[in-house]
């Protein structure tokens, strides 16, 4: 396309496609991944909710479905994606509020959200197989 | 696992890049293609491949990856000497753009291994073998490595970039204690290179709209100024869904300034600043 706007103005240099995956951008872009995942596992909540009060027979089903193995991965996902959302979330307020720029301070806040968000699902994990038994 | 300073390099990379296609979202004219390779001539003892984005205006053809064999033994130390040595020794028709050779001037900003830096400051022996050099992100592209910064330059003269004052002109200059002076400090040193700025993915997607982390850190550093008297209309300009809070706190600013600097905590202070200033408009 001779004369055209992308001809007189060239390319357009890549981004994403070339840029290193760091702390700061990946935490970034899963807290907005977490968000997602964690607003369909809201609705599954209410699903879940729904079948209690529909009645035994429906409440069977959605157990029955909750304890696949299907079902199984998707709660523990849901469970994550959670506490990410949520540790990721209180690390934006504190900065919001104007602390934790100082990049070792960013890059440590970082890492105790991830261990943090792990340590959070495995815990609630236990705690639900004790309330179970 | 703990980034103190921007100059550091990770101790381990567990992704080069992005899981998304090389060329992702690149429209027609954008996306790279193999290039040509250069081989060294003549025997050497040390050599090194730098793989460098290339475009020529004049070819029609798309940009394109070329590979370049430089002799180490015969070229200085800094990723800039080897890119001068290619032009010198190989290529001369290879384009970039430099000056000072000592990170004051912030001309040769580029895409070194993935991140953004100053040719001039990175040594080679930081980089990896292959290199990958590109030139900064997301900018419409003049010649290989020279990228158009005309946006950047307006979005910086956007804010305003000098003093404001409604006060009658004093005798001799306008005073600062050390300590109003010191407020300044980390703010005034920016080179705009804006490796910044074109390394912020915020930028990427809305950097029509978004001002980017060097032209907010430079609206702080006037806003910080305790000479200035235009904080309200400085605050009234940035007030708006995108050009201040197009910055979503990802921090990869933070993490590239050449020189050290924090622009992350720099839009932090505004954001701050116009909530004081809101709260204060509320009471009344």
């Amino acid at each position: 396309m001779r004369g055209s706007m992308e001809e007189k103005y060239g390319p357009t240099s890549p981004n994403i496609q070339i840029y290193r995956p760091q702390l700061t951008s990946v935490l970034s872009i899963a807290n907005r991944i977490s968000g997602v995942v964690a607003s369909v596992g809201g609705v599954a909540l209410v699903l879940w909710l729904l079948a209690a009060a529909a009645g035994p027979d429906t409440y069977a089903l959605a157990l029955w479905l909750l304890s696949s193995l299907l079902g199984q991965i998707g709660l523990l996902i849901f469970m994550f994606a959670f506490f990410l959302h949520l540790c990721g979330g209180i690390r934006h307020l504190i900065w919001d509020a104007g602390y934790g720029f100082a990049l070792s301070t960013i890059y440590a806040s970082g890492w105790v959200v991830v261990a943090a968000s792990v340590v959070l699902t495995g815990a609630a994990w236990i705690a639900g197989l004790f309330a179970a038994s | 696992m703990i980034i103190r300073s921007s100059r550091q390099l990770p101790s381990f990379v567990l992704m080069k890049r992005f899981p998304v296609p090389r060329n992702f979202g690149l429209n027609s004219r954008s996306r790279v293609e193999p290039g040509r390779s250069w081989p060294l001539s003549g025997e050497a003892n040390r050599i090194k491949t730098f793989n460098i984005y290339r475009f020529n205006p004049d070819s029609g053809r798309n940009p394109t990856l070329d590979r370049f064999e430089v002799d180490l033994d015969d070229c200085g130390p800094m990723v800039l000497d080897a890119l001068i040595w290619i032009k010198n020794n190989v290529d001369p028709t290879l384009a970039f753009r430099f000056s000072c050779r000592e990170g004051i001037c912030g001309s040769c900003a580029m895409n070194i291994d993935g991140t953004n830096w100053l040719a001039c400051t990175r040594f080679i022996s930081e980089t990896e073998n292959p290199t990958a050099i590109y030139p900064l992100p997301s900018l419409r592209i003049i010649k290989d490595l020279v990228p158009d910064l005309t946006h950047l330059y307006a979005q910086y003269k956007a804010i305003q970039p000098w003093l404001h004052s409604k006060t009658p002109e004093p005798e001799k200059e306008r005073l600062q204690s050390i300590e109003e002076r010191r407020r300044l400090d980390g703010y005034y040193e920016c080179i705009l290179c804006f490796c910044c700025t074109s390394g912020c993915p915020s930028y990427w997607w809305n950097g029509d709209r978004f001002l980017g982390p060097a032209a907010l850190l430079e609206a702080w550093r006037w806003l910080a100024d305790s000479r200035d008297e235009a904080t309200g209309e400085r605050l009234d300009r940035l007030e708006e869904p995108f050009r201040l809070y197009g910055c979503r706190t990802i921090l990869n600013c933070t993490r590239t300034c050449p020189k050290g600097l924090n622009p992350g905590k720099a839009i932090a202070e505004i954001k701050k600043k116009v909530i004081e200033r809101r709260g204060l408009r509320w009471r009344e």
